[in-house]
């Protein structure tokens, strides 16, 4: 087992690099660069030399070897340097915003497993009738819909509703405010884009409790427990479903960390200042140090979840260590 | 790019079940695949309007008529008109050919990439295919929208630059899947029949371990398509994808739809219902031709 987490931390470590080695490159290669952005970006004409000054103080007229190692060596530091749009640390940056979209993300996780798990398992007990249809295509539907188009929809459905019983149209709030200043406030707003991306991560979470659990039901000790003649509720709750959660939770965890980036469009929708919305930000600016903090931390997220997972995953299971 | 001719990955796969009367077998697969005969419809009715989308649409998608603004659904206008007077249904129409190009192509080159090289990684082994796996590592680790975010501003914006934004991400994941099937496919004998036999490396590849991972290959098309119709709606929507005026769902629900959602909400609602349709039409039809073809998985 000691060894499996050892491989499987120095795997970590490539994938990482390579990750790093990825986004520099791609964000050298985008034309123009923070100082065209700031100083010409109004069509206004500039000098070279001021250019080149602006180069200067941003450490970007530096080879792209020392700017690597630069970059390589302040994330190995777990100091990610400072933004070359605002002049601020770029971990205070994040900071600012981290709170929002961590929240977004556990309020979407939490009402994705409130919508799989049981509609999930009933899918799976009324396997092939039209009840099984109908939450297959409900969850078929949850991929397919666009969750920046839920989002308009969500917002058209409050203003429409309000009007309707109240005389004027409600919006949820722009500014936000942590859950422990004021509850209300901070869930009217969070709510609606939790539901707009929890729906989405349902369905894969749902086909998934719905299979695991059809291919659990049909184990030996749920027929023993049939034969004992145990009630029906009783063998789905303790008997089949504990069995059949562990790679329910597992997507879970991964989707958790796809999260992180995929609130990008969301956060759009709903005009949230969170994460994706500073990364989209960021690349419109040129942004690059910005870029790929941003980039390396949700990659770092992502890497570390799937990496828990695994390990997880090899202690339930001796063969997976060996392989 | 020409729509009729990308529209063969996903007519081909219907080819297998038609042994019997036509009738009847196609009975059989709707009683057998419900779903999975509801996406096929779904996919049939969009590749047919994105074909014959200067024959169907009733209106010209992009010349602007300022006497017709905002006209809410009605006889003329079934769909209504958007904020420069243009026909929201004859857009919606000529957008499937938008998304169903950029969809098949990104997905047929993708998946054709990784089909290739997850079976090349596979067949060579060794160093080779470690050093391989790491790199597909580095692409899977990224989230997908951001790496097409990052291709879009190197390249720019544009629907052939798009495809190439959506492509990208497509590859690791196929060659992931097919190298998978392939390890398997390595140790039947008939690979080594065929080494033994001194063919080269590319005819055993191409013709003998190619064909064997068919299967695999197919259904991550299918799930591409879906997927990359809504990523491409998804960047457009960020202003990152296709351009004014083209027609294009993601830029239908862009261009003042979220400011006028309220007075013409028709301009929001119909193009994220042809996305949602689209894409799931695409899904359903995936997941049947995964449970016909690979009678393993069935049970997902």
């Amino acid at each position: 087992m000691y060894q499996y987490i050892v491989k499987r931390l120095l795997l970590v470590i490539p994938t990482l690099f390579g990750a790093a080695v990825l986004v520099f490159l791609l964000l050298r290669l985008i034309p123009g660069d923070i100082c065209d952005m700031r100083l010409a970006g109004e069509g206004g004409l500039v000098d070279e030399e001021t250019l080149n000054t602006c180069r200067a103080v941003m450490g970007i007229d530096k080879s792209l070897w020392l700017q690597f190692v630069d970059f390589i060596w302040g994330f190995i530091r777990f100091d990610l340097g400072i933004s070359m749009w605002t002049g601020q640390p770029i971990s205070y940056e994040i900071g600012l915003r981290f709170h929002l979209s961590l929240q977004v993300a556990i309020m979407a996780t939490v009402a994705s497993i409130i919508i799989a798990i049981p509609l999930g398992t009933i899918s799976a007990i009324k396997q092939n009738t039209w009840i099984d249809y109908f939450v297959r295509a409900f969850s078929i539907a949850g991929i397919a819909i666009p969750s920046f188009w839920l989002g308009i929809i969500i917002i058209l459905g409050l203003l429409i509703t309000t009007q309707y019983f109240s005389g004027t149209p409600w919006m949820p709030p722009i500014q936000f405010k942590p859950i422990w200043e004021d509850p209300m406030h901070n869930l009217s707003q969070l709510l609606w884009p939790a539901i707009a991306t929890g729906y989405r991560y349902s369905a894969v979470a749902t086909r998934m409790t719905r299979s695991t659990l059809l291919e659990v039901l049909r184990e030996d000790y749920v027929r023993t427990a049939r034969a004992k003649g145990l009630l029906e509720k009783v063998i789905i709750n303790r008997h089949a479903l504990k069995n059949a959660m562990l790679p329910v939770v597992t997507v879970i965890g991964i989707e958790f960390a796809f999260l992180m980036g995929g609130l990008v469009v969301t956060e759009q929708v709903f005009n949230l200042n969170g994460l994706g919305k500073l990364f989209v930000e960021s690349v419109d600016h040129h942004d690059f140090t910005l870029t790929q903090a941003l980039v390396m931390v949700v990659v770092t997220i992502f890497v570390f979840t799937n990496l828990i997972v695994d390990i997880f995953y090899a202690w339930l299971d001796p063969r997976i260590r060996y392989s | 790019m020409d729509a009729t001719s990308q529209t063969i990955p996903g007519e081909e796969i219907e080819e297998p079940a038609v042994s019997k009367p036509w009738l009847v077998s196609l009975l059989d697969l709707i009683r057998q695949q419900p779903l999975g005969a509801a996406g096929a419809f779904i996919v049939i009715i969009m590749v047919f309007l994105a074909v014959f989308a200067n024959l169907v649409a009733p209106f010209d998608p992009i010349v602007n008529d300022y006497g017709s603004m905002h006209i809410p659904p009605d006889g003329t206008h079934w769909l209504g008109t958007d904020q420069f007077g243009r026909d929201v249904l004859s857009r919606l129409i000529y957008g499937a050919r938008t998304a169903l190009v950029v969809g098949f192509v990104s997905a047929f080159i993708g998946a054709t990439a990784g089909l290739v090289l997850g079976v090349s990684s596979a067949y060579f082994g060794g160093l080779f295919d470690l050093i391989f796996q790491r790199v597909m590592d580095v692409f899977m680790a990224f989230p997908l929208i951001i790496l097409a975010l990052a291709v879009v501003s190197i390249f720019g914006t544009g629907v052939e630059n798009l495809i190439i934004a959506i492509t990208i991400p497509f590859i690791p994941r196929c060659a992931r899947v097919v190298r998978s099937s392939a390890l398997s496919i390595r140790e039947i004998p008939y690979v080594d029949a065929a080494r033994a036999l001194g063919f080269s490396h590319r005819r055993i590849i191409l013709r003998h371990m190619v064909p064997n991972v068919m299967a695999p290959y197919l259904i991550m098309i299918t799930a591409f398509v879906g997927q990359a119709i809504l990523l491409e709606a998804s960047l457009t929507f960020l202003g990152l994808g296709v351009q004014e005026p083209t027609p294009a769902w993601g830029l239908m629900l862009q261009g003042g739809a979220e400011e006028y959602a309220e007075s013409a909400p028709w301009m929001a609602i119909f193009p994220g219902l042809a996305i949602s349709l689209a894409v799931f039409g695409f899904n359903l039809f995936g997941d049947a031709l995964r449970d016909v073809l690979d009678p393993k998985l069935r049970s997902q």
